[in-house]
């Protein structure tokens, strides 16, 4: 009787959008439910995923704070300009005007030939041997501080040049080397950072994905009973990844809380370092974006780990 | 309705499930399937539901020929196709509103037609006044009836039975065999796997006979 129409037209599907998302939240909500019912279990592996997660944010977290602090570090790459010998003080100091209305210089201060000296005779020990002489050999300077914006060694050393142009300037001196160092280390540490965070975020992949493989073992005879009844590959999924992504996004907040927490018993401390520094420095918070990268990074990684325990285990399951 | 073109259906190990059956069921006809264990009843039933694949040959069910359904359309293909199983296959967990509920559930039907639906068949089956129980707090026979009714909940046009009732002593046996010549009347095809010839030959139905993955004897063409 079929043979005459052995192309049917395909299956009817029940798309209704609202159903759809319905069902959506239905699953979301029943996913959160089944986590909620075993809070030890859920709380350990949220815990564990939270721990690898917090561990690159804090990590980072000090890094950005190391950065500011190499940039607030004052007079830390400041530029010395030896001034012409035969500028008299008044063109000395029309020099420090000119530039310290440069938009990248914070500050320019002079030191004329008197001081120059004076500070010379009373370090040197040289006061009798200088007396011999006739003339001021030193010349004038102007100590220059760059800008917020142009503390950086290549910055720093931009400036230097632009500042080597002005005819009344002899000689132009950039003491960068430590500043290269830190910025070196900073770079350093930032690439093992980057390094730690992508072997924990496998970490996390592999806990969820474990997790997930051990609720798909538990459940396996309700798995085949609804592949028998009609149910999708995308209906079975569902409800797993729904339960990746409340352990990712668990996870995320305990990472938080841990991060905000170490911050909040490292305050202390660095402020009495600092203050014998003559520093007021304190530690930075989490950023807005960092805060946001954790909320999202977590609960993606929750997902893609199930969804690699649900590609890998499902198909295996089929009702006999 | 359902139709074999010479099908054969050989497992990995070797063993031949089917070797060559051809069969024509026809729209709202009840068929048994018979014959001893391992004579291929149930893997007539899994290939027409699609829990297996056949190796050589042709099934068509319901207008569409299963070779050429691919694995995506599989579910969509078992949302006709009810399976009553001898171990019910039902969920302990749930109730036995949700367990009839499930294939509603899966195929996204709203909430309110899900309930009537479900009653309706509860009431089919007479355990409307069971719903909230757990399958476990049931007698054999009426977690059977329970498995039933989520078979045809749906208004399958094809249902399938293996053993329906096989672990029943006669009188629930008969009262389920009675549920399907019901269901038949109201034009649902409906193949039976079962071995309990006595029973059935006083129905007076369609009676396919396997042997060894063969068909050994059809009532219906004999008639």
């Amino acid at each position: 009787m079929k043979r005459r129409n052995p192309k049917r037209p395909g299956f009817r599907r029940n798309r209704s959008p609202l159903r759809w998302l319905l069902h959506h939240a239905q699953n979301a909500v029943a996913a959160l439910g089944r986590l909620v019912r075993h809070p030890l279990a859920t709380l350990m592996t949220a815990s564990v995923i939270g721990i690898a997660l917090a561990l690159p944010s804090g990590l980072y977290l000090l890094i950005d704070n190391v950065r500011t602090l190499t940039g607030n570090w004052d007079g830390g790459s400041s530029i010395s300009l030896f001034l012409a010998q035969d500028l008299d003080d008044r063109e000395a100091e029309y020099v420090r005007k000119t530039i310290a209305a440069r938009p990248d210089v914070a500050e320019a201060r002079l030191i004329t030939r008197e001081e120059a000296l004076t500070e010379f005779r009373q370090r040197s020990g040289f006061a009798e041997a200088l007396d011999l002489l006739d003339h001021n050999p030193l010349p004038a300077v102007v100590v220059v501080r760059p800008s917020a914006s142009a503390t950086s060694a290549a910055a720093t050393e931009r400036l230097a040049q632009a500042l080597q142009g002005y005819r009344e300037i002899d000689q132009v001196r950039v003491d960068l080397q430590w500043v290269r160092r830190l910025e070196a280390i900073t770079h350093t540490l930032e690439r093992g950072v980057y390094l730690l965070a992508g072997l924990l975020s496998a970490a996390v992949l592999l806990i969820v994905g474990n997790t997930i493989r051990l609720e798909i073992q538990n459940r396996q005879g309700e798995i085949e009973v609804v592949k028998l009844v009609g149910g999708t590959d995308a209906f079975i999924r569902r409800p797993f990844l729904y339960e990746g992504f409340w352990y990712g996004l668990l996870g995320a907040l305990i990472a938080l809380l841990l991060v905000t927490g170490g911050l909040a018993l490292m305050q202390a401390p660095v402020r009495r370092l600092a203050g014998l520094y003559q520093s007021a420095f304190r530690l930075d918070l989490l950023t807005a974006e960092a805060v946001a990268a954790v909320l999202v990074g977590g609960p993606l990684l929750g997902l893609a780990g199930a969804w690699l325990a649900v590609a890998r285990h499902l198909s295996r399951i089929q009702p006999e | 309705m359902i139709r074999f073109d010479n099908v054969a259906k050989r497992y990995p190990t070797g063993r031949e499930g089917l070797a060559g059956v051809s069969l024509e069921v026809a729209p709202g006809e009840l068929v048994f399937v018979t014959g001893h264990s391992g004579a291929g009843k149930s893997t007539l039933l899994k290939l027409i539901g699609l829990l297996e694949r056949a190796t050589r040959g042709q099934i068509w069910v319901n207008g569409r020929n299963l070779n050429r359904l691919s694995e995506r359309n599989i579910p969509y293909h078992r949302r006709e196709v009810g399976m009553i199983f001898q171990d019910h296959r039902l969920l302990h967990d749930r109730t036995v509103f949700d367990n009839v509920a499930l294939p509603l559930v899966v195929a996204g039907m709203g909430h309110q037609e899900i309930q009537r639906r479900v009653r309706a068949a509860l009431d089919k089956v007479n355990l409307l006044g069971k719903e909230r129980s757990l399958p476990i707090a049931l007698s054999g026979g009426e977690q059977q009836r329970v498995g039933i009714a989520r078979a045809l909940v749906s208004k399958p046009p094809v249902l399938l039975a293996d053993e329906p009732t096989g672990n029943l002593d006669p009188e629930l046996s008969r009262e389920i065999m009675d549920l399907f010549l019901q269901f038949s009347q109201v034009g649902v095809t409906i193949l039976i796997a079962t071995h309990d010839i006595e029973l059935i030959s006083r129905l007076g139905r369609r009676i396919v006979q396997l042997r060894e993955g063969r068909l050994q004897h059809d009532s219906g063409l004999a008639q």
